[in-house]
């Protein structure tokens, strides 16, 4: 480090020690100003931040470490960048806006250290020092901030496909899995986890498979149907599929399976009336076990 | 190992066997159980067999043709055998390895598995039932 | 690393944080009945460190425990190899090996319903259909080796 380094440095660190309060409510300004830098981010949640990274980086740069680096070695300054990043990939702000945030606080930063200097070149110096330490929280918060957003695609499209396999309970002892769309072999595998656990939580005696708006399944998801038909005897409840189409019917004749074991309806409605007749007190079946 | 008892309780209630598998069943003690089973069926003149299986975190085809060789001899002896209780993950599991345990009756609960084998009263819980309400089970909607 | 389970604040980690140290493979013996229990807890208890759900585990412990039956019981005895991977994918690799007669037919051993013991027949073709990927080595008179490894899902 250079006689000349360690002064601007000392500079800065003054400024952010001295008036750090005033870098941090400008930054807080400047991001308020620009609405698109701060979806969903209360004015409160950003004074926080800012604080925090204001005190952060003050400490970091008292550390024997080259400026660049500073971002990435001082723990609670990284940490501080990763949270600001997370906390914007989560409110949904775009990328941009997240590195512009960063950005922001160049602009605070420098315009505090002009109230220590007038000379142009230590000016000059001040904001490449500047530069080069925030540069490194902008590269930090870009990574964090995708692998945020990548973390939440994940977590989105697992609840969509918990969403959009809703098991209802129909009527007492009656569950219902309407199902719509294309069935894959991973949706179809969380609709029959989905809908045995719904059975032994509600002690239910039959389950529906409602396919009415199943356009057509290949033959590893008619297998799979099939499958979970036969875990739910397995289970002791029954099982009734509803709503089958004609390419569905001749995809399961294609599989060779045979139907007589399995109960099929050609509305829901009549699927309800059937599960009726199964749970019935005075039913024709014996209560409580299903025989095959 | 050595013994000759699975060391499984088998409870008598009326004419019905109860017993419940333990999770940590090897196949000696699952072919021991059997035999247990079946000895006791014959010299108690059981007419029906409650099988506990809530407890079993695993079902392998041992396990599965255990079960289903108990059924078979049961019904030669004249009762009835009720497989109660199996937890999701393990039916599932048994489905995708191929077995469905063709024959099998099977029941949610032991509860409901005593009501089919004629213990009514134990199982009746009244609960929010509707159907009946509907009237004419069975009939067009 | 899953960033979003805790608190933001509570975060220790973040990118470039080192990925824990993978477990080194552990080797279990199949020599006795009682050591298929012990194969299915170890089995058991890398599932669940691997992450894998309830349905998940148990078709990982079944089809182990059908693999160490065979290792047992057709093998003469022989050694069960858990492996985590972790790599892009993180996964579980199970490795039974045995020195006993092979199997001659391994088309036939693959099918429902063949069986030369005591279970359903189920056991070989069974453990494939419940694990991702399944490799079977197998030389008359030298012994035998399944390789089957699930993946945890995404």
């Amino acid at each position: 480090m250079t006689a000349d380094e360690a002064a601007v440095r000392e500079l800065v660190s003054s400024a952010l020690r001295e008036r750090g309060e005033v870098v941090a409510d400008r930054w807080v300004q400047l991001q308020l100003e620009q609405a698109a830098l701060g979806t969903g981010i209360s004015e409160a949640e950003l004074r926080e931040e800012a604080d925090t990274l204001v005190d952060a980086l003050g400490a970091g740069l008292r550390d024997d470490v080259p400026v660049a680096r500073v971002v990435t070695t001082h723990r609670e300054l990284r940490q501080a960048v990763i949270t600001l990043s997370l906390r914007r990939a989560r409110a949904g702000a775009t990328p941009t806006g997240t590195s512009l945030a960063v950005l922001a606080l160049k602009e605070a930063l420098l315009e505090a250290v002009r109230g220590y200097t007038s000379d142009t070149g230590e000016l000059l110096s001040a904001a490449l020092l500047i530069n080069r330490l925030l540069d490194a929280a902008g590269a930090l918060s870009f990574e964090t901030y995708v692998e945020g957003r990548e973390e939440i695609i994940q977590r989105q499209s697992r609840q969509l496909l918990e969403l959009s396999t809703p098991v209802v309970r129909l009527w007492d002892k009656v569950l219902a899995v309407p199902l719509i769309g294309t069935l894959d072999t991973a949706r179809t595998q969380v609709v029959m986890e989905n809908l045995l656990e719904a059975i032994q939580e509600n002690e239910s005696r039959v389950a529906i498979i409602d396919i009415t708006g199943v356009p057509t399944v290949d033959t590893a998801v008619a297998q799979h149907l099939l499958q979970t038909v036969n875990a739910v005897r397995l289970m002791g409840a029954d099982c009734v599929i509803s709503g089958i189409r004609p390419p569905i019917a001749q995809t399961i004749a294609q599989l060779g399976i045979d139907l007589s074991a399995i109960l099929t309806r050609a509305t829901l409605a009549d699927a309800l009336a059937e599960s009726l007749r199964l749970t019935g007190q005075s039913g024709p079946r014996t209560e409580g076990a299903v025989l095959r | 190992m050595t013994g000759r008892t699975a060391g499984v309780p088998i409870l008598r209630l009326g004419d019905v066997l109860v017993t419940g598998l333990l999770n940590e069943l090897d196949d000696h003690s699952a072919t021991a159980f059997t035999e247990e089973l079946t000895e006791r069926i014959s010299a108690d003149d059981a007419r029906g067999v409650l099988i506990d299986v809530s407890r079993l975190e695993l079902i392998d085809s041992f396990v599965a043709r255990t079960l289903m060789e108990l059924t078979t001899v049961a019904r030669l002896l004249g009762a009835r055998v009720i497989v109660a209780g199996m937890r999701p993950a393990v039916a599932l599991t048994l489905v995708e390895l191929g077995l469905q345990l063709t024959g099998v009756e099977t029941a949610l609960n032991a509860e409901q598995g005593m009501a089919a084998l004629g213990w009514e009263q134990v199982a009746h819980v009244p609960g929010p039932s509707a159907p009946a309400a509907l009237g004419d089970p069975g009939g067009s909607p | 690393m899953t960033l979003y389970d805790d608190d933001l604040r509570a975060l220790g980690g973040g990118p470039g944080e080192e990925p824990p140290p993978p477990s080194a493979p552990a080797r279990i013996a199949i020599r006795a009945e009682e050591d298929l229990l012990t194969a299915r807890h170890a089995v058991r208890g890398a599932a669940v460190e691997a992450g894998f759900g309830l349905v998940d585990q148990t078709r990982v412990v079944t089809a182990a425990s059908e693999l160490a039956r065979n290792t047992y019981v057709h093998g003469g005895g022989g050694a069960l190899t858990v492996e985590h991977l972790h790599g892009p994918r993180r996964g579980l690799r199970l490795t039974f090996e045995d020195q006993g007669p092979g199997i001659a037919d391994l088309d036939a051993a693959l099918a429902d319903g063949y069986t030369t013991g005591a279970g359903l027949g189920h056991g070989l073709g069974g453990a494939r259909r419940l694990m991702d990927e399944f490799q079977v080595c197998s030389e008359p008179g030298r012994g035998t080796r399944v390789v089957v490894t699930r993946w945890t899902r995404a």
